[in-house]
């Protein structure tokens, strides 16, 4: 099925740019992209640093100005259920994850396919904090500094065929190392998808740390995708697999209750869900007595992403 | 068991029944490194609901372990048992209309209406509060049969309650607490059902006619 997303645009418009390079400067920017072989890595490659902190980060300079909530608070509320149902559950278990080696598998409807390593995944690219309002669909909210990317321009380098229009990611499914995996909740492995151009939008952010550290394994170490106008679980987490497709893709929540959980997820204090409201939100930190806030259209990110969903209903498409 | 036994039990049972309290409170004031974590409002809404949720469960199994064990001054604990899940039950909802909707009535009054796992556990509440009322001896006495019953109630009240607790799960993931108390609760009322079979069937065969118009909540063991 054919989005009303996709109306209008040509494939042209959607194929990433490097395909529209000469030969030569594809050839070099794959060097780059360490997608090939290269001598020498360029000066800000990224890394994941083994002492556990990143050094000298870039600031973001459109970081939310809400107040950032506490590391431990962060890191200690999750939802992550290869790891239990719990909120303190990933933070207990997830000890048991073994982030390194790490590599991603990439599949699909894209030039370069196969799989790479973490560290070839970041090298080419410029880490910085970037602090985004995070909203779950349970109706409450953190404020995070994150340390990442933009999705987009690791995707361009897998070269994604004009015929890409979804892409989808799937978590770590092991259950040696994840206890949850053996209790069928959900149907594993993890998975969540977006469109090409919300995959591609400046916003979304392949993350590899917060609060200037590593990211804690309960928080979805080593890679996790964090799409901050979204529903906090359409961000996949300890991603192994990146696929490039043409049709719209499964997602976990959607494929677990259907009315409940769309496709598309975006933050929409009027669309409530079917048990709740969306029309508040509580903002953890707060304490026992601080009130609700009013939720935010598309988390308060309208102005960015609103032209993503032009035309699209956005009571049908939840 | 000696009265002075019972006496002691029931201040244990008192005790234990006000752990689930205790230990929020410490937790609010963040003693000793306790804490009610993230999410606190949360935190003090689920533990008060699942406390009087286990409460609840707890009073209904006093009649079958009574009518099995033959120990029958187990129903001079129900009581208290009943009052404590009244109690932790309007823990949760004054937790959700203070401290989670902040007074906002009219929040409220659309999520009763609206949302039907609001709407089944607020009638739960509603249908507990003539029961914690009549639950002293003077009412005991006063509503005689009458009593017995109104505090039938208790069971669709439980049935209501484990329909709350259901609906409020994010999806059928979460399914395996809630499939639990579906199941002991299954128990719990399954034993009555066979009870009072056993009764009608035992008046049926009764040649004594007086024991055929005992009343239904007279016990009956049987054979």
């Amino acid at each position: 099925m054919r989005s009303q997303l996709d109306r209008g645009i040509k494939p042209s418009e959607i194929t990433p740019e490097p395909a529209f390079l000469s030969r030569r400067a594809v050839l070099a920017g794959a060097v780059a992209a360490g997608l090939l072989p290269s001598i020498a890595p360029p000066a800000d490659a990224a890394t994941i640093p083994p002492g556990g902190e990143f050094a000298d980060l870039k600031k973001w300079p459109d970081s939310a100005t809400d107040k950032v909530n506490t590391f431990q608070d962060i890191t200690t509320y999750n939802n992550f259920y290869e790891f239990g149902t719990g909120k303190g559950d990933p933070s207990a278990n997830a000890g048991t994850l073994k982030t390194k080696p790490w590599s991603v598998q990439v599949t699909g409807e894209a030039a370069k396919l196969g799989t790479f390593t973490l560290e070839d995944i970041l090298k080419p690219h410029t880490l910085e904090e970037r602090i985004y309002r995070h909203r779950c669909v349970e109706a409450w909210s953190m404020v995070v500094p994150w340390v990442g990317f933009p999705l987009a321009d690791l995707l361009k380098r897998f070269e994604p065929t004009s015929k890409a229009k979804y892409v989808q990611f799937f978590s770590l499914a092991d259950k040696d190392q994840m206890p949850g995996i053996r209790y069928p909740v959900l149907d594993w492995p993890y998975r969540e998808g977006l469109t090409i151009e919300e995959a591609m939008h400046p916003l979304t952010l392949a993350t590899v740390g917060l609060y200037g550290k590593v990211l804690p394994n309960q928080s979805g170490a080593p890679l996790r995708i964090v799409i901050p106008w979204k529903y906090g679980f359409k961000g996949t987490k300890s991603v192994v697999r990146i696929h490039f497709l043409e049709r719209q893709p499964q997602t976990s929540w959607n494929m677990a209750a259907a009315s409940e959980y769309g496709f598309y997820s975006n933050v929409n204090p009027k669309k409530d869900h079917p048990r709740w409201s969306q029309a508040t939100e509580r903002r953890l930190g707060g304490g026992l007595f601080a009130p609700r806030i009013p939720t935010q259209m598309f988390n308060g990110y309208a102005e960015q992403v609103a032209q993503l969903y032009t035309g699209l209903d956005l009571n049908k498409n939840y | 068991m000696t009265t002075r036994r019972i006496a002691i039990l029931k201040v244990v049972l008192f005790g234990a029944c006000l752990v689930p309290l205790v230990l929020l409170v410490l937790k609010a004031v963040g003693l000793a490194s306790m804490s009610l974590g993230a999410n606190p409002v949360e935190e003090l809404l689920n533990t008060c609901g699942k406390t009087g949720l286990n409460l609840l469960m707890l009073t209904l199994c006093v009649t079958p372990i009574r009518r099995a064990t033959g120990f029958n001054r187990l129903v001079s604990f129900r009581r208290m048992l009943g009052l404590f899940a009244f109690f932790y039950v309007l823990l949760h909802f004054l937790t959700y209309v203070l401290l989670d909707l902040g007074l906002a009535w009219d929040t409220l009054l659309a999520d009763i209406a609206k949302r039907p796992f609001i709407t089944v556990g607020f009638t739960a509440l509603v249908l507990l509060v003539p029961l914690a009322v009549t639950s002293t001896n003077g009412f005991q006495r006063r509503l005689g049969r009458n009593w017995v019953k109104l505090h039938r109630l208790v069971y669709p009240i439980a049935v209501l309650a484990l329909i709350h607790y259901w609906w409020q799960i994010k999806s059928k993931a979460d399914i395996g607490d809630p499939l639990l108390y579906a199941f002991l609760l299954t128990v719990l009322l399954g034993v009555r059902v066979a009870h009072w079979r056993s009764v009608r069937r035992q008046r049926a065969t009764s040649v004594d006619s007086k024991a055929a118009m005992a009343p239904t909540y007279q016990r009956v063991e049987p054979p």
